[in-house]
């Protein structure tokens, strides 16, 4: 199923939405900077730069790439790891 | 529009929500056990908790037309205790018989540790055993993915669980195609922050389609908003879809996935 709004429509809701969360970003930025000390090396903070730039591609699935970018790895071999018996042949 | 909350902790609103829920178009609810924000120190709290969601709850409820139904485990926070939720998992059977009682859950991986997964595993084969249907809780934030992916892992390793009867719930951009591509129900919580807004929730049902998903608000003790299912509604209609597809998520579904639980007797509004 689709949405039933054109580009431009969902352009006309949401242009002011989308501009204060783009300047509520900048702001929190601008916050960081002017805070004492430096956080530039923080893993969290790199992280957050790496999903403003993952927001600049042209790909419709950005949020689910944010997702992943905050999320832990998978380890299939998890089971193993924790020492539990396997999954149930063809489960 | 009449609709149902699956997911909802009724036992941490006020009498007040009830009344708002009511006015509106709540018709049902289902309220799995959950934390109670502490460790509670024996099995016999549990006892009391399963009392308060098979007798009271329902009275309460009742009160303003909403019928209540609820999920019985001990959760996963808890579940890092093993000695005391294999005493809570042996007292479960007592209550599977209660009227309103709809199956295991909201069963789960919370930090997705050894421990959980062992009583996660364990809760399964109750429920198998019980032939009782099941709901998933899936873990926060940056835990999301991996414990959602170890639950489908669990699940998908055991060929007595019946898909169709399972939902696993918390359901994100990232975590609902693997669980309805496994064939799984998946449930939506509209949280102000740290899960679904009402608007991405509909951005999923627009690139997922309404099939086996569900929307609910999750409303407990924290931050949350007993309300957050008629925000849904509003922001569908506000898009332009139509009353059947919003009709489906919000009412349809949960019927269709509650009625495969023995004990589920809806009465649907008259008229």
């Amino acid at each position: 199923m689709s949405l039933p709004m054109t580009a431009a429509q969902v352009l006309d809701r949401e242009y002011l939405e989308l501009r204060a969360k783009v300047l509520e970003l900048a702001a929190s930025l601008d916050r960081l900077d002017r805070g004492d000390g430096s956080v530039v090396d923080d893993p969290r903070l790199r992280k957050v730069r790496a999903g403003l730039e993952l927001l600049l591609r042209d790909d419709a699935s950005r949020a689910e790439r944010i997702q992943l970018l905050f999320s832990r790895d998978y380890d299939a071999g998890w089971r193993q790891a924790f020492g539990l018996p396997p999954a149930e042949p063809g489960g | 529009m009449d609709y149902i909350d699956p997911h909802i902790h009724m036992v941490s609103r006020t009498t007040d929500d009830y009344e708002t829920l009511a006015k509106m178009g709540c018709v049902a609810l289902s309220e799995p056990a959950f934390w109670a924000g502490f460790d509670r120190g024996s099995a016999e709290s549990f006892r009391d908790y399963f009392r308060q969601l098979t007798e009271f709850e329902p009275k309460r409820a009742a009160q303003f037309g909403i019928q209540h139904f609820t999920w019985l485990c001990i959760n996963a926070k808890e579940a890092e205790n093993v000695s005391l939720s294999r005493e809570v998992i042996a007292m479960i059977p007592e209550f599977l018989a209660a009227p309103n009682v709809l199956g295991i859950g909201e069963i789960g991986l919370n930090k997705n540790t050894r421990n959980e997964s062992i009583i996660f595993l364990e809760h399964l084969d109750l429920a198998v055993k019980h032939s009782q249907q099941i709901l998933i809780h899936t873990p926060h934030l940056e835990d999301k993915y991996q414990g959602t992916r170890m639950i489908l892992d669990m699940l998908c390793g055991d060929s007595r669980i019946e898909r169709h009867r399972v939902l696993v719930d918390h359901v994100e951009e990232h975590t609902v195609r693997p669980v309805l591509e496994a064939g799984f129900w998946a449930g939506m919580t509209l949280y102000p922050v740290t899960k679904c807004t009402p608007q991405r929730a509909a951005d999923i049902i627009e690139m997922y389609g309404p099939e086996r998903l569900m929307a609910n608000s999750a409303g407990d003790w924290g931050p949350s908003k007993p309300t957050a299912v008629p925000d849904l509604i509003l922001e569908l209609r506000r898009r332009g879809h139509s009353e059947s597809l919003i009709r489906r998520v919000v009412y349809d579904n949960p019927l269709e996935f509650f009625r495969q639980s023995r004990q589920f007797a809806f009465t649907p509004r008259s008229g």
